[in-house]
């Protein structure tokens, strides 16, 4: 990579023009990094090919736009389970738990898999473990759950459980290998037992990141919870892709805006719930 | 108690109003205030939610211990995928590798597209340099309802519009990563240090040239750690994106799973699983190299 060449010679700094004319030149960076981009969007544009509009795409173009500004406003202020409140009240429910239940079954599993606790063989064998069940996408846990639960929320509430572990070990790992440990040694210099060197050399360090990572996660699984509904795992998703299929737009627009809405509410209470928690 | 004017600028809690703090008289004869703890109160509601989300749900442990033997069986038989779709089949191996890297294609294209799309509309969602603040608040909120919307169920709408196929996978896909990448761009733009933008403003410059010149040197390294990052993402977002008909992997999991073909599928998720690791390596690794 070029290097800009010091500012400073022996006889003093460089002239304005001098410090212009050996101004770092990254161009044939620049030139590879687009061939390569230009190389992959060839390749990918082989098989993604435009076949026009599908049959009736355009009406349906226009029944979204319609039903986003026209809601169903007798299914948005309905109290009964087929009603909007509802169903967003049980995809939020799914995600409370699921998340709850995750951020739990994550502590055992982050401090198994974190070197600095156990020995090596032990945490590489929980690492494998952690990235299998990352891998596995969310939406097929839920179908082999559902041959477990049957197609109801609580078959949701597993999902979520499960897939949250994945990534909120991730952070719980980096969270526990940033413990200062320097506390821990003072705590036992001073003559403190075990039990209150974990009580007040370690958790007042790692559950601000706990909750701050299980809050963060909630918002994940929120949306998730959205989606579930499509193969029947409980949530609002069930409800909005029957009514997409037999395109009644209005009762879509319904759904679809609370969904909005809950989303942004909740991005809203996460963002301020974790800042507090960062500045403590 | 009588407050004294300088601690008026401090507004007393809601809660230390209703919950009354301590007052503690130390040996030295100084009093603290020692404000009650607020635990028990964050513990009830979490309980009471808790409460209410395990009505709402019906959770039942009690399924998971009589029927969880399902589950074991059905990863036994993931576990052991099968090898006739890693060329011991060539027509079950084509269909394998078309559809995988149909959703690399996917992936990639809609990646680069949404990237590109996103990184103007971030320039113009930036306060420090679009001083116009009701483009600026239009434009935030735009994009905070695109972030909401599920990739799955904007697939489903360019599956509907579009057809079914690769196409409407890859719109989803830009969609969703132009959320993203602006949202997280117009952050980092806004923490840019804006001397050298200034000064270029300053030397007769306009806003594209200053930002060209100025801005752009400092935001690249970012913008393209974020371009790898969603490209990470939407490889695995891809892969299920078939499930409403948008092409890739999808496809193939909805029909494994249909037929309760587990072997089959688990070849389809090692495929994925062989995938998403390389690439997140690769990108992990140009993205240390960047920052």
């Amino acid at each position: 990579m070029a290097k800009t060449k010091s500012l400073l010679r022996q006889d003093g700094p460089l002239s304005i023009e001098e410090a212009y004319a050996s101004r770092p030149r990254l161009w044939w960076v620049y030139t590879l990094v687009i061939l390569i981009v230009a190389a992959l969007l060839g390749w990918s544009g082989t098989s993604i090919t435009y076949n026009g509009l599908a049959n009736k795409g355009i009406s349906i173009a226009q029944g979204i736009g319609y039903g986003l500004l026209h809601p169903d406003t007798s299914l948005l202020f309905n109290l009964t389970p087929e009603g909007v409140p509802y169903q967003l009240l049980q995809t939020v429910a799914i995600a409370v738990l699921g998340t709850l239940i995750g951020g739990i079954l994550a502590i055992p599993f982050s401090f198994l898999a974190c070197d600095k606790i156990v020995p090596k063989p032990v945490a590489l064998v929980f690492r494998a473990v952690i990235l299998g069940i990352r891998t596995i996408p969310s939406l097929v846990w839920a179908l082999v759950w559902i041959r477990v639960t049957g197609p109801n929320a609580f078959c949701g509430v597993v999902t979520e459980s499960v897939c949250s572990i994945g990534m909120i070990c991730k952070m719980y790992i980096t969270a526990i290998e940033d413990i200062d440990t320097r506390i821990l040694e003072s705590l036992d210099a001073a003559g403190c037992n075990g039990f209150q060197k974990i009580r007040y050399g370690m958790l007042p360090q790692i559950i601000p990141n706990f909750i701050s990572t299980v809050i963060y996660r909630f918002d994940i699984n929120v949306k998730d919870a959205t989606t579930l509904g499509i193969v029947g795992a409980g949530g609002i998703g069930a409800a909005l892709i029957q009514c997409m299929n037999s395109s009644r737009w209005s009762m879509v627009g319904a759904y679809l805006s609370g969904m909005i809405i809950l989303m942004i509410f909740i991005e809203l209470f996460s963002t301020r719930v974790r800042t507090r928690l960062a500045r403590g | 108690m009588k407050k004294k004017t300088s601690e008026k600028a401090y507004r007393v809690p809601l809660f230390d109003r209703v919950f009354k703090p301590r007052t503690v008289t130390l040996p030295n004869g100084h009093t603290v205030q020692k404000p009650v703890s607020r635990t028990p109160f964050i513990a009830a509601i979490v309980i009471a939610i808790v409460l209410i989300s395990a009505k709402v749900t019906e959770f039942d442990f009690g399924i998971i211990i009589s029927r969880g033997y399902q589950l074991g069986y059905i990863l036994g038989r993931i576990f052991q995928p099968n090898w006739s779709y890693f060329g011991g089949d060539p027509a079950n191996t084509a269909k394998l590798f078309n559809a995988l890297f149909d959703t690399i294609k996917m992936s990639i294209m809609g990646s680069v597209i949404g990237a590109t799309l996103a990184l103007p509309i971030a320039v113009l969602s930036s306060t420090n340099i679009n001083k116009n603040k009701y483009v600026v608040w239009f434009l935030r909120i735009l994009l905070m309802v695109i972030r909401t919307l599920p990739t799955l169920i904007i697939a489903k709408f360019a599956a509907l519009i579009f057809g079914l196929g690769t196409f409407a996978g890859t719109v989803a896909i830009i969609i969703f990563t132009f959320g993203i990448i602006a949202k997280m761009m117009y952050e980092s733009i806004e923490t840019i240090e804006m001397g050298a933008f200034e000064a270029a403003e300053s030397f007769g410059a306009n806003k594209f040239q200053a930002f060209r010149t100025s801005a752009m040197p400092q935001i690249l390294p970012t913008y393209l750690s974020y371009c790898l990052y969603s490209l990470e993402m939407n490889i695995r977002a891809a892969a299920i994106l078939g499930y409403v008909g948008a092409g890739g992997l999808g496809i193939l999991i909805n029909e494994f799973i249909g037929w309760r073909d587990y072997e089959s599928l688990g070849a389809v998720l090692l495929a994925l699983f062989v995938v998403v690791l390389i690439i997140e390596n690769t990108s992990q690794y140009l993205r240390k190299k960047l920052s």
